[in-house]
């Protein structure tokens, strides 16, 4: 079935995209001339811009999952999957303006390592832990990781997008049998760039502060964001009548894989946090007190609603096949993980300047508004249920 | 009924029947052992007595016995138990989590990797109470009300966070385990001709009577286990991690490991999966059952696995370099370059490279290659707790404290014994239990059956009228 925007959606974004620049116009006006301004924007546009390019790539790594495990389940709802993937191109040109105008302004105070006089020995701000971390985290370097990191995502999502339509029209198995490559490829790449992709656009922003787990942690914050995005389209195409193939097992499975994201990333967080604070050590626990002393209540409810909504309200099998209560829980730990983000970044480049307002919500809503009408267009140029998949006849009598 | 797409490999091959399923399981347990299951018995216990009379003699002596020193206070002991709790890993992951992703190839193996998970974990949970060198008060560790004076277990160490972790993970397995096997239990009840081994199987079933009722609460617990047992795969190993990573010593403190002591638990607990079934499915002719698909799959968890931990030692490698942290970086040099460079270049090698072979098919699908590399990861992943724990203990801060460990006689007596007690457990097992899930896997023949899978459709319905 074809799929066209309704008016109502374009209008929802058209509302997001204008309420987001009316706010973010007032937040530059009323706060330009602060003494943080640069950073607390350049703060926002990498925020949004990597929460945003995060969940696409969390869609396309969840597609190439399903391909390297030949899933069956997942057939009918592999247009949505890849639609929040086809987002990837524009989160990651987002990204890449982003991290360009802060190298260009030496770092802005948030990638502070960029900054010379940092590592130039005969400067007073010479900092003798940064210039140790040199060899890594130069200029130079950081661009070229960024820009194959970007390029390697980019050739992978072309290749599964062109294979997927191709499949439409040949059918057979070679193009299974070759997505099947193709994803454990991809998963080999995705492996070691989510951890470094993670040190390098985030943890270096705490550019003293180091810990192993960080990228798997990123990770897996990207991952429920992802399914929960999964969720909230799939429920809204089956309101307005599409995929009629889905059935309620598929919306359960994708509930489960909501629920089941959540505790890895609950997990993680709490390996990481409970290490550190445990150990106490003055190089890691200043980490978490920057984060305690500024932003003591946003970071402990981002963390109890990130980990005991979704363990409180998804444990029953009926929750997690009743859209209302999915797209509530969805949706405010959408608000929790995009929190996270937003504590990662901010607590390091403004730390105590940090605070919420206008240019904040502003920047958010208006990503946010791009995002949902770039995916909704993309939805619009495939039909929605691929037709040869070889799983397809599995996926359409899914029943659990 | 779930339909299986056609490209799909039959989990069962040739053409088996319901009956054929019963046959096959329940054959090697009503028939006399075969001469081979007393020879490997026999040396198995030879070994594990072996290792009782090691422990005997620890116990009387003192841990003194043991190759310990001031610097090195903790070595093969613990090194046994991580590499045996993590061992114990698979069995659970099997049946739980493989049961939650609803891979039906699990039925194969669930029976026999769970059986096996129990054991390692016996093996694993004596270390911690022989290292006390006093047995006998080894209820302490439990926070049990008492008399004693001023005695309470210290709830803020990572060990008796062990003891709640590793007794909750033997109960919930065993309990599952147990579950499993009473319909299975009930079918060999039923067959039974000898008086004693029809008593002692209709004890074993609780009464199953097979009645939809039962089956209906058999699947029900089942979900409920698995639930419950998916957050203990994590919590155990995790909880072994902290022993280390809650400290200050370097190369043991370090945030990732949580996560890579579970990759690293599943990916020797796999191993061993591969080194018993391989051997099992050849001696008890379950070939139609455990075959090249079913180690393929296994093998492919095995690579996965091997690839977290890979990352992992890269990982802590490149951060104890950025960190900055000079004790940091020596400790990983002096683990990849001092004197115990072999052991650290074992482990890479067994851990890292070898389980990256099985992205060549040919490789993956060899049951000899297979059986080989199992092997071999066991031994990497002895030797990761063995680099992890004794290399970053024994060049301590002042060199004046630097010392060697050296393993005694008795240390080699106790892991081997376990090593014989663990085979003489499983052999057991394989002799009076049902090895396969008979009648879980029966429920599969149907759909994944070679003979039956793609058959045309003989009596006229369309594929959504199938049921079991």
């Amino acid at each position: 079935m074809e799929f066209s925007v309704s008016n109502k959606a374009k209008r929802l974004t058209v509302i997001l995209i204008g309420v987001g620049l009316l706010f973010t116009a007032i937040g530059v006006f009323t706060s330009m001339n602060d003494h943080h301004f640069a950073t607390r924007l350049l703060t926002n546009g990498l925020i949004n811009s990597f929460f945003f390019f995060a969940i696409g790539l969390g869609a396309l790594f969840f597609l190439a999952l399903q391909y390297a495990t030949e899933s069956g389940w997942y057939a009918s709802v592999k247009r949505v999957i890849e639609a929040v993937a086809g987002f990837l191109p524009y989160g990651m040109a987002l990204l890449a303006l982003s991290l360009l105008t802060i190298t260009f302004m030496d770092g802005a105070h948030i990638y502070t390592w960029m900054d010379p006089e940092m590592t130039n020995p005969s400067s007073h701000h010479y900092d003798e832990i940064i210039a140790g971390k040199a060899a890594y985290l130069n200029k130079g370097f950081f661009w070229i990781r960024t820009i194959v990191y970007l390029a390697v995502y980019f050739l992978f999502l072309r290749g599964f997008r062109n294979r997927s339509l191709e499949e439409d029209r040949v059918g057979g198995t070679e193009i299974h049998f070759k997505n099947y490559r193709k994803g454990a490829t991809f998963l080999v790449f995705f492996a070691v760039f989510s951890s470094t992709s993670a040190w390098d656009w985030l943890m270096s922003i705490d550019v003293h502060w180091f810990s192993t787990l960080f990228g798997w942690y990123t990770f897996a914050g990207m991952w429920v964001s992802t399914m929960v995005v999964l969720v909230l389209l799939t429920t809204y195409l089956k309101s307005l009548g599409y995929l009629p193939k889905v059935n309620d097992s598929h919306i359960h499975d994708l509930g489960k894989w909501t629920f089941a994201t959540s505790f890895l990333w609950s997990y993680l967080w709490f390996s990481q946090f409970m290490l550190i604070w445990y150990a106490n050590i003055g190089e890691e626990v200043t980490y978490y007190m920057m984060r305690i002393e500024n932003f003591k209540i946003l970071y402990f409810s981002m963390f109890f609603i990130n980990f005991a909504f979704p363990m409180l309200i998804l444990m029953s099998r009926d929750a997690k096949r009743n859209v209302r209560i999915l797209t509530f829980v969805g949706l405010v730990i959408l608000v929790g993980h995009w929190l996270d983000v937003y504590i990662m970044v901010s607590a390091g480049s403004l730390g105590a300047n940090a605070k919420i307002g206008f240019l904040e919500i502003g920047m958010a809503l208006l990503i946010a508004g791009l995002f949902i009408r770039i995916i909704l267009n993309n939805l619009t140029k495939a039909p929605l249920t691929p037709v040869n998949h070889p799983f397809l006849d599995e996926s359409i009598h899914h029943e659990i | 009924m779930h339909k299986e797409a056609a490209i799909r490999e039959p989990l069962i091959l040739g053409h088996k029947t319901y009956h054929d399923i019963t046959e096959d399981v329940c054959k090697p347990i009503e028939d006399k052992a075969p001469r081979m299951w007393y020879i490997l018995f026999g040396i198995a216990l030879i070994i594990g007595l072996y290792g009782v009379g090691s422990i005997l003699y620890l116990l009387g002596t003192g841990i003194g016995v043991w190759g310990l020193n001031k610097t090195v206070g903790w070595a093969w002991d613990i090194t046994n138990f991580v590499w045996w709790v993590g061992i114990g890993h698979a069995g659970t992951l099997i049946s739980a989590v493989l049961l939650l992703f609803r891979q039906k190839w699990r039925m194969a193996i669930n029976r026999s990797a769970e059986a096996m998970t129990i054991f390692a974990v016996f093996m694993a949970g004596l270390f911690p109470l022989i290292h006390m060198g006093r047995l006998w008060v080894g209820y302490w560790t439990l926070p049990l009300p008492n008399q004693f004076g001023s005695l309470w277990v210290n709830f803020n160490s990572p060990l008796l966070w062990d003891v709640f972790a590793i007794s909750t993970y033997l109960s919930v397995s065993l309990v599952f385990w147990y579950i499993g096997l009473i319909p299975d239990f009930a079918t060999i009840r039923d067959r039974a001709k000898k008086p004693v081994a029809k008593k002692m199987y209709s004890i074993l079933s609780f009464g199953w009577s097979g009645r939809a009722k039962h089956w209906n609460r058999f699947e029900l617990v089942s979900l409920v286990l698995a639930g419950l047992a998916t957050p203990l795969v994590f919590s155990v190993h995790s909880i072994v991690s902290f022993d280390f990573a809650t400290s200050v010593i370097p190369g043991w403190h370090t945030t990732i490991f949580p996560p890579y002591f579970v990759a690293g638990a599943v990916f020797s607990g796999f191993a061993m999966v591969q080194t018993l079934m391989l051997v099992m499915r050849k001696a008890m002719g379950l070939e139609a059952y455990i075959h090249t698909r079913h180690v393929e799959y296994m093998n492919i968890v095995i690579m996965v696995t091997g690839s977290i931990v890979g990352t992992a030692y890269i990982t802590e490698l490149f951060i104890s370099w950025y960190s900055g942290v000079e004790y940091e970086a020596y400790a990983f040099i002096n683990r990849a370059t001092g004197p115990y460079w072999w052991a650290y270049w074992a482990m890479m090698t067994c851990n890292v490279i070898s389980p990256q072979l099985m992205w060549f098919r040919p490789l993956r699908r060899s049951l000899l290659f297979t059986f080989i590399i199992s092997i071999v990861v066991n031994i990497g992943m002895w030797f990761e707790r063995y680099v992890i724990i004794v290399t970053s203990l024994h060049r301590d801060y002042l060199p004046s404290a630097w010392s060697m460990h050296y393993p005694s006689h008795i240390d080699l007596g106790v892991y081997v014994g376990t090593i014989g007690l663990f085979f003489v457990f499983f052999l057991l097992f394989a002799r009076y239990f049902p090895v396969l899930a008979l009648n879980e896997v029966k429920t599969i023949l149907k759909s994944s059956g070679e003979s039956y899978k793609n058959a045309p459709d003989t009596h006229g319905h369309n594929e959504e009228s199938h049921s079991h």
